[in-house]
C-alpha cells in the first residue's frame, strides 16, 4: 500500500468513528435512550471540557497515570531482575519454576483482599497490587529469554571469556529483550485496570473513584468524560510502548 | 518433584511459626487453620455456592461477548474493506479498561447478574474479534474459490466454509477469552459486585477472617487454574496441533 493509500484509509476510518458519534447524538437528541445512562457526546466533551478547565480531572488523571507508570516501572524493574536470577541458574528454575506457575494464574484482583488485609486501605497497598500484578510477564519473558540462548552464542562467550556479569549484559539479556518489551506492553494495559479498580476499592483519588462517584450520583455526563479518558490513557499508552518497541528493537531487523 | 520443595518447606516454617508463637491476627492466618476454614466452606456448600455463580457469569458474559465478537470477526474478516472502515473505531473503544465499564453497568443495571455479565461480555468480545478476524483472514484462498464455484451463498460460505476452517483458531480464541472471563468477574465481584468468589474474599477480609481469605484465594487459583487446564486439555483432543498452526495470513 503506498503512503497516500494509506492516509487515506485512515482518514476514512476516522470519518465513519465521526459518523457514529453523530448516530450517538442523534440517539441522544431524540431520546431513545433516558439521559440518565446515556448522555449524547456534547454534553460528555462538555464535562470533559469543564472538568480539565477547572483542574479536578485533570489532576485524577494524572493521579492515576502516576500510580500506573510507577507500580509497573517497580514490577518492571523487580521483574527483569528477578528473572535474570532465575533463568541464570539451572536450580532456581528447577526449584522455583513450579511454584510461580501455580501463583501466576491468581488474577492480581484477587490479591487485593490480603493485600487491604496487610496494608489498610491505602495508596502503598494500590501500588504493591500493582507491582504484584504485573510482575508475571516481565518476570516469565525474562526466566525464557534467559533460558533460551542459542548455544552457540553460549560458546562464543566462552571463547571470548566473558565473565558471567558479560555473558547476561551482552547475550542473555538482548536475547530476552523482545519477550520483555512485550511482556511491558501487556503489563501496563494490567497495571491501568489494577490502578482503576485499587482507587474504587481503596477510595484513592483518581479516575476510577472518580467515575464511581459520577455513577453512584446519577452524573452520566461526568462518568462517561471520565470513561473517556480512562480510554485515552490505555491507546496512548499502548501505541507509545508499540512505538518504544520497535524503536529499541531496529536492530534485529537490520542483522 | 524439586519444585515441590520451597512450597513445602514454605507452609511447614509458617505452621512451625505459628504454633510456636501463637498467632492472634487479623491478616496472617496458621496454614493447618486456612485448610480447615477451606473444608468447612467446602463442605458446607457455601464455597462451591460462590464458584458457580463466578463460573456462571464468567460462562454467560463470555458466550454473549464471544459470540458477538465472533459474529464480527467473520464480517469483518470476509469483508476487508469493511475492517478497514471499522479500524479506528474498533481501536478507539477497545482501548477502554474493562473495569471502566463497571459504575456504566452499575448506572444501567444496579448491582446483579446482569451487571457483571454485561462487562465480562466487554471484555470477551476483543479477544475474539481480533483473534478471530485473523483466522478468518488466514483461510485457504482455494477454499474460498471452491465456494465460489459451487455458487454457496454467504450463510452457506460462513456456514461449510468459513466456519470449520476457522475453527480451532476460534477456540483458541475462546480460551484466551475465558481465562478473561474469569478474570474480570473475579474483579467486578472484588471491586462492587456483591456475589461469587470474590466477594467472599472481601467478606472474608471484612470480616476478619484471614484464614477464609486465604483459602479463598487458593480456591480462586485453583478454579483458574483448574478451569484453564480443562479448556487446553480440550484444544488438544478436538484440535491438536490444528489450532497452533495456521498463524500465516
Amino acid at each position: 500500500m503506498s503512503r497516500f493509500a494509506g492516509v487515506r484509509a485512515t482518514a476514512e476510518s476516522v470519518a465513519v468513528f465521526l459518523i457514529l458519534i453523530a448516530a450517538w447524538q442523534a440517539i441522544a437528541i431524540f431520546r431513545l435512550v433516558s439521559p440518565v445512562f446515556l448522555p449524547g457526546p456534547n454534553r460528555m466533551v462538555a464535562a470533559l471540557w469543564r472538568g480539565l478547565a477547572s483542574g479536578h480531572l485533570s489532576s485524577e488523571l494524572f493521579q492515576t497515570v502516576e500510580r500506573m507508570v510507577y507500580g509497573w516501572l517497580l514490577a518492571s524493574l523487580l521483574g527483569v531482575a528477578l528473572g535474570a536470577l532465575i533463568g541464570s541458574s539451572r536450580a532456581a528454575r528447577l526449584y522455583l519454576g513450579p511454584t510461580l506457575e501455580f501463583l501466576r494464574p491468581i488474577p492480581a484482583s484477587a490479591v487485593m483482599p490480603v493485600a487491604i488485609a496487610f496494608l489498610g486501605l491505602s495508596n502503598s497497598m494500590v501500588l504493591v497490587v500493582i507491582a504484584l500484578g504485573t510482575l508475571w510477564p516481565m518476570l516469565l519473558a525474562t526466566v525464557h529469554g534467559f533460558a533460551a540462548i542459542e548455544p552457540r552464542l553460549i560458546e562464543v562467550s566462552r571463547a571470548l571469556r566473558l565473565s558471567r556479569l558479560g555473558i547476561v549484559w551482552k547475550i542473555a539479556l538482548p536475547n530476552a529483550l523482545p519477550d520483555i518489551l512485550a511482556g511491558m506492553r501487556l503489563a501496563l494495559t494490567i497495571a491501568l485496570i489494577l490502578s482503576v479498580v485499587g482507587e474504587m476499592l481503596a477510595s484513592q483519588d483518581g479516575l476510577g473513584l472518580a467515575i464511581l462517584l459520577a455513577a453512584r450520583a446519577f452524573r452520566s455526563a461526568d462518568l462517561f468524560a471520565g470513561v473517556a479518558l480512562l480510554g485515552a490513557v490505555g491507546y496512548v499508552s499502548n501505541v507509545a510502548l508499540q512505538l518504544a518497541e520497535r524503536r529499541v528493537l531496529r536492530w534485529r531487523e537490520a542483522g | 518433584m524439586r519444585g515441590l520443595i520451597l512450597p513445602l518447606a514454605l507452609v511447614l516454617a509458617a505452621e512451625v511459626l505459628a504454633r510456636i508463637f501463637g498467632i492472634d491476627s487479623d491478616s496472617i492466618a496458621a496454614p493447618s487453620a486456612i485448610l480447615v476454614a477451606g473444608f468447612a466452606a467446602l463442605i458446607d456448600g457455601t464455597m462451591l455456592h460462590a464458584t458457580a455463580q463466578t463460573l456462571g457469569t464468567a460462562l454467560a458474559g463470555l458466550a454473549i461477548g464471544g459470540g458477538g465478537g465472533l459474529a464480527a470477526a467473520i464480517l469483518l474478516g470476509l469483508f476487508p474493506r469493511l475492517a478497514q472502515l471499522m479500524r479506528f473505531s474498533i481501536e478507539t473503544v477497545r482501548s477502554i479498561p474493562a473495569v471502566a465499564i463497571i459504575p456504566v453497568a452499575m448506572l444501567v443495571f444496579g448491582f446483579g447478574y446482569r451487571m457483571e455479565i454485561s462487562i465480562v461480555a466487554f471484555a470477551c468480545f476483543w479477544p475474539v474479534l481480533i483473534i478471530g478476524q485473523s483466522a478468518v483472514i488466514g483461510i485457504d484462498p482455494r477454499l474460498d474459490e471452491v465456494g465460489r464455484v459451487l455458487r454457496l451463498n454467504l450463510w452457506a460460505r460462513v456456514a461449510k466454509i468459513v466456519l470449520p476452517a476457522a475453527l480451532p483458531r476460534i477456540f483458541v480464541a475462546f480460551r484466551l477469552a475465558a481465562g478473561a472471563a474469569l478474570i474480570v468477574a473475579v474483579t467486578v465481584e472484588i471491586a462492587t459486585n456483591p456475589l461469587g468468589l470474590g466477594y467472599g474474599l472481601m467478606l472474608a477480609q471484612q470480616t476478619l477472617h484471614p484464614d477464609m481469605m486465604f483459602a479463598m484465594l487458593i480456591w480462586v487459583g485453583i478454579v483458574g487454574w483448574g478451569f484453564n487446564a480443562l479448556l487446553l486439555f480440550l484444544q488438544k483432543r478436538l484440535f491438536g496441533p490444528a489450532a497452533l498452526a495456521g498463524n500465516a495470513p
